[in-house]
């Protein structure tokens, strides 16, 4: 009974708090603490369901049936229990993010913003707690969606070409690939549950089975494989706490999330690697991971080398689940988490950045860390928990990853993921270099010393340096992650 | 007492209502005149469906007549279902229709207008609710005759609705001739005119080329009325000219009783052992269909004004449900069922919030719509999920049409076809955001003043939004129901 309700209120929180914003609007402090006490008990509820989970009790509801044999239906395994705990937990972090930076920037039509946020959102944690194929494909397209607002927000010539881009994408990969893929699954099984150990084997034969699975990976757009990754730069038009929450962790994660999901409970890991129906997958994913770094060194635009960034990172959990072993799927479902928490730091400082001085292109912050001390510092922290250096949490999933391709034998991976490693440093550090080491009159003008710090207002301040902790505290808790994540693959 | 005459009311009612109202001259009293009457109507085609899914067949002889000399009215899930789809629609563009007939049609002719619009109302219910050949065509010409004079109304708003319902009174009347001309084919070689009586006969005549001359000129006739691909070309102008609250319940009826007519013919009348049947299905009205799809959908996203949009849309709607009758599986029948009623449901409401921008802005075209995003906030926001709905976004109709769609095809083993319907669903999006780019995106003209659309007018449109997102989620009732006439139709047993 409890559990039931726990389950349907991690909908209802959510959907509650955008209608209420919606019916707030005109009264700015009103509207903004709704959007932070949603968060607050959103978080407390999903707090709430993982522990009857950890304690092994079954967790599932049926909420509607569609069509005949498709419900819409909720169930908690290891994955989306993570996923929904990331969700909940930074989207706290990030309306105090947001409070401050729409605040401070003057943005326009804040309250369709904070309410296309809260329904993002809602449809995140659909995705993480969806017991089947189809309730999955429904939230996920609700976040499609509710996020084009978001993405568009400025209104401009520059956000239509955008919009346009990046719905363009998402729909057409989802309509034309992914739900292809959804009744093609379900006329050969019968059944879209997510199953432990897959629910194809046996009922689509090994030969059309890379063909299945490219039209789920490709079609899962949120994913960001290469050819169809052009979406997540262009959606970085978007302010800068839409980019930090929905393409560092909702939208990109529920893509890699759905990826590890289908590779996991649809195709089954043992079916994969029996098979090899997953081999090509593996040097796309591998493609991706080093094309998208090295474009990523290209960019001068602060936000497009994130977005760069994020998108071969996205790479490294597609690969964790085309290697379809053990290590693998536990090394990219853990870099769901470290990457999360390494890139939201990352978008806050840039949009802190932004707030406090207007600067965009890297190029023109030279010597700026000087003045923005506390900022740079939470950057560099997050910039080495994506690098994958000890003592940040982004250490262990490369660690796990690494695991994985020496367990498929493929050292020339271990190459690969060394490689991706080196352009992360490349692409991240001078950054820091820049801000620290090269002096800017500009700046220097306002005076030296500790009368010249300029941060931007608090509430865009705290947030970074919080999830720069989190980055830290995720290398020292990641045996909990792995205790939580190891019953998905245990057999 | 009264429900065993159920059947026959369904029609007279509407049809004495008719002449009564030419008597009152004041729009205001046959408006209310009319409302009553749908809403009669509206209750008994609910009640026949709930007696369908009961009891199976009804079968009523009209004037105690036995069939098959007497005309026959003949009543199973099949009709049932869309005179449902009909009678709901039909009522719901009533209260709709007030303002907008006040606005677009000259003040002398509103009632009449009204008095039109109940003889359609008759002549498609009693298109679908028939058991006779001959009394198709009857109720056919009665709805096609009405439907002109809707159409040429229009030309207070602009006169091209004259040209435009002269060339639909053309195209129309040889659709009539072509399916009377198989008609009367059929009775030559039968003797009846009786469907059910001539679904017997024809297996026994066997390969007669006579009977096949029928076919054709049938099923030519029907593709001509339900403006299947090409023989198209009444639909965009007479769509676009006509009047606001005629399209919409043009869009949504009229080619639904058509769509219905040749379900019928084909799978009930001549059946599926017909021996042209299957390859007119695969090698005739498949590849058409296809291309409508395409076809219609590319022609739509050049468009400037929407109504000629929406109606270029329709074609490559309507080339859906040809497709899924012409996989001829349940499962293929089963999406054509669901998309009559789902096609209805969204361009129901599309129309009727288009209709809604012509009574403030007078016109459709797609520059008058810049900025209005902001300024008709409830019609706008009506015109973007009913789009979604048109795309096959999940949690709309669309998407539940589409999905029946891709298994059929899938389940016949033809993938490219599957390839071919989501690539096509994919141009909807393009004409679509067309509109919403202008809306939201683009300043609004220096000056303009425009109000939201009356209450009148939008609580039509979003019941049918409503309705759009509620059979979205639970379509139990619509597929159980489909699928119960999709396997009446192909008589295998559920």
């Amino acid at each position: 009974m409890t559990i039931s309700l726990a389950l349907m209120l991690s909908l209802a929180i959510p959907m509650a708090g955008a209608v209420l914003i919606a019916f707030n609007g005109k009264r700015q402090n009103i509207r903004e603490s709704i959007t932070l006490v949603t968060a607050v008990l959103l978080f407390i509820d999903v707090l709430w369901i993982l522990q009857p989970f950890l304690a092994g009790h079954e967790m599932a509801l049926t909420l509607g049936q569609v069509m005949p044999g498709l419900n819409i239906a909720l169930r908690i395994e290891p994955l989306g229990m993570m996923f929904a705990l990331i969700a909940s937990g930074l989207w706290i972090v990030n309306s105090i993010y947001s409070i401050g930076y729409m605040r401070a920037n003057n943005e326009q039509n804040q309250t369709r913003f904070y309410v296309c946020f809260a329904i993002a959102i809602f449809s995140a944690i659909g995705i993480a707690f969806a017991a089947n194929m189809f309730t999955l494909f429904i939230f996920y397209e609700v976040l499609t969606i509710s996020t084009y607002p978001l993405v568009t927000h400025k209104g401009n010539d520059e956000a239509r070409r955008s919009g346009r881009i990046y719905l363009g994408l998402l729909i057409g990969t989802s309509i034309g690939l992914q739900m292809t893929a959804i009744i093609w699954t379900w006329l050969a099984t019968g059944t879209l549950d997510f199953t432990k150990g897959g629910i194809i084997n046996g009922h689509v034969s090994a030969s059309v089975m890379p063909i299945l699975l490219g039209l789920y990976m490709f079609g899962i757009g949120k994913a960001a494989l290469m050819p169809f990754h052009r979406w997540l730069p262009a959606a970085m038009v978007a302010p800068t706490p839409v980019s930090a929450l929905l393409h560092a962790v909702a939208v990109v994660k529920a893509g890699v999330f759905t990826v590890m999901k289908v590779a996991v409970y649809i195709f089954g890991i043992d079916t994969l690697s029996k098979t090899g129906a997953s081999q090509w997958l593996i040097w796309v994913a591998a493609f991706t991971l080093v094309t998208a770094s090295v474009i990523a060194l290209t960019k001068n635009n602060l936000k497009a080398r994130l977005a760069y960034s994020t998108i071969s990172q996205l790479a490294y959990v597609t690969l964790g689940a085309a290697m379809a072993t053990s290590m693998g799927v536990i090394g990219g479902s853990m870099h769901i988490a470290m990457h999360a928490m390494g890139k939201i730091t990352l978008f806050f400082c840039a949009g802190a950045i932004y707030t406090a001085v207007h600067k965009t292109e890297i190029s023109d912050m030279d010597g700026l860390g000087r003045i923005m001390p506390f900022t740079y510092g939470a950057f560099l922290i997050g910039a080495l928990s994506i690098i994958g250096l000890p003592p940040m949490g982004g250490s262990w999933s490369k660690w796990y990853l690494m695991m994985g391709a020496a367990d498929t034998d493929q050292y020339i991976l271990i190459g690969i993921l060394m490689l991706s490693s080196l352009l992360n440093v490349a692409y991240l550090l001078p950054i820091i270099g820049r801000g620290f080491f090269i002096s800017n009159k500009e700046f220097e003008a306002q005076g030296t010393g500790l009368g010249s710090i300029r941060e931007a207002p608090l509430f865009c301040v705290i947030p970074p340096m919080l999830t720069a902790a989190g980055c830290l505290a995720l290398f020292f808790y990641a045996d909990k992650l792995y205790r939580l994540l190891e019953p998905m693959v245990r057999p | 007492m009264i429900s065993a005459h159920l059947p026959i009311l369904q029609i007279v009612v509407p049809l004495l209502a008719a002449p009564i109202s030419v008597f009152f001259r004041r729009a205001a009293i046959v408006w209310y005149l009319t409302l009553i009457v749908s809403i009669i109507t509206l209750a008994i085609s609910i009640t026949l469906l709930a007696q369908t899914l009961d009891q199976g067949v009804i079968s009523y002889a009209l004037g105690n007549w036995a069939a098959p000399f007497g005309i026959e009215y003949r009543i199973d899930a099949v009709n049932a279902f869309v005179l449902v789809i009909i009678s709901a629609i039909g009522t719901i563009v009533l209260p709709y229709a007030r303002v907008s007939v006040a606005n677009e049609i000259e003040p002398h002719n509103q009632s009449l207008f009204y008095t039109c619009y109940l003889l359609c109302f008759t002549g498609l219910l009693g298109m679908v609710i028939t058991g006779d050949a001959f009394n198709i065509f009857v109720f056919l010409e009665i709805s096609s005759l009405s439907t002109y004079v809707l159409v040429a109304l229009g030309a207070k708003q602009d006169r091209r609705a004259l040209t435009a319902s002269y060339n639909y009174l053309v195209m129309g009347t040889i659709g009539a001739t072509f399916f009377v001309i198989g008609v009367g084919l059929l009775y030559m070689m039968t003797g009846t005119l009786n469907m059910a009586d001539l679904a017997q006969k024809i297996p026994a005549i066997g390969s007669n080329r006579t009977v096949v001359v029928a076919f054709a000129f049938i099923v030519t006739g029907l593709g001509l009325k339900l403006a299947m691909f090409p023989l198209h070309l009444w639909l965009p102008n007479a769509y676009a000219y006509a009047p606001s609250a005629v399209t919409v319940f043009l869009a949504a009826t009229a080619t639904k009783a058509a769509a219905y007519l040749l379900l019928r013919f084909l799978f009930t009348v001549f059946g599926a052992d017909f021996p042209i049947l299957g390859p007119t299905l695969t090698y005739l009205l498949m590849p058409l269909a296809i291309i409508a799809m395409f076809a219609a959908s590319t022609v739509a996203i050049f468009q400037v004004d929407i109504k000629r949009m929406l109606a270029y849309s329709s074609l490559g709607q309507l080339g859906y449900m040809v497709l899924g009758i012409s996989f001829a599986s349940v499962a293929g029948l089963t999406a054509t069922i669901i998309h009559l009623f789902n096609h209805a449901l969204m361009k129901g409401a599309l129309f009727m919030a288009l209709g809604a921008i012509v009574l403030r802005l007078g016109t459709a075209s797609i520059d008058s719509m810049r900025g209005l995003g902001r300024q008709m906030p409830w019609t706008m926001a009506a015109f973007v999920v009913g789009g979604l709905s048109l795309i096959g976004v999940p949690l709309t109709v669309g998407f539940i049409s589409k999905w029946y769609l891709i298994v059929a095809a899938l389940e016949a083993g033809y993938w490219p076809i599957a390839v071919a319907i989501v690539a096509s669903s994919l141009l909807a999006v393009i004409y679509i955001w067309r509109v919403v780019e202008a809306a939201y995106f683009e300043e609004a003209p220096e000056g303009s003043n425009v109000e939201e659309a009356p209450l009148s007018m939008l609580i039509p449109t979003w019941t049918l939004i409503g309705a759009n997102v509620y059979f979205g989620i639970d379509a139990s009732l619509t597929t159980s129901v489909a699928g119960q006439a999709a396997r009446i139709l192909l008589k295998v047993g559920s």
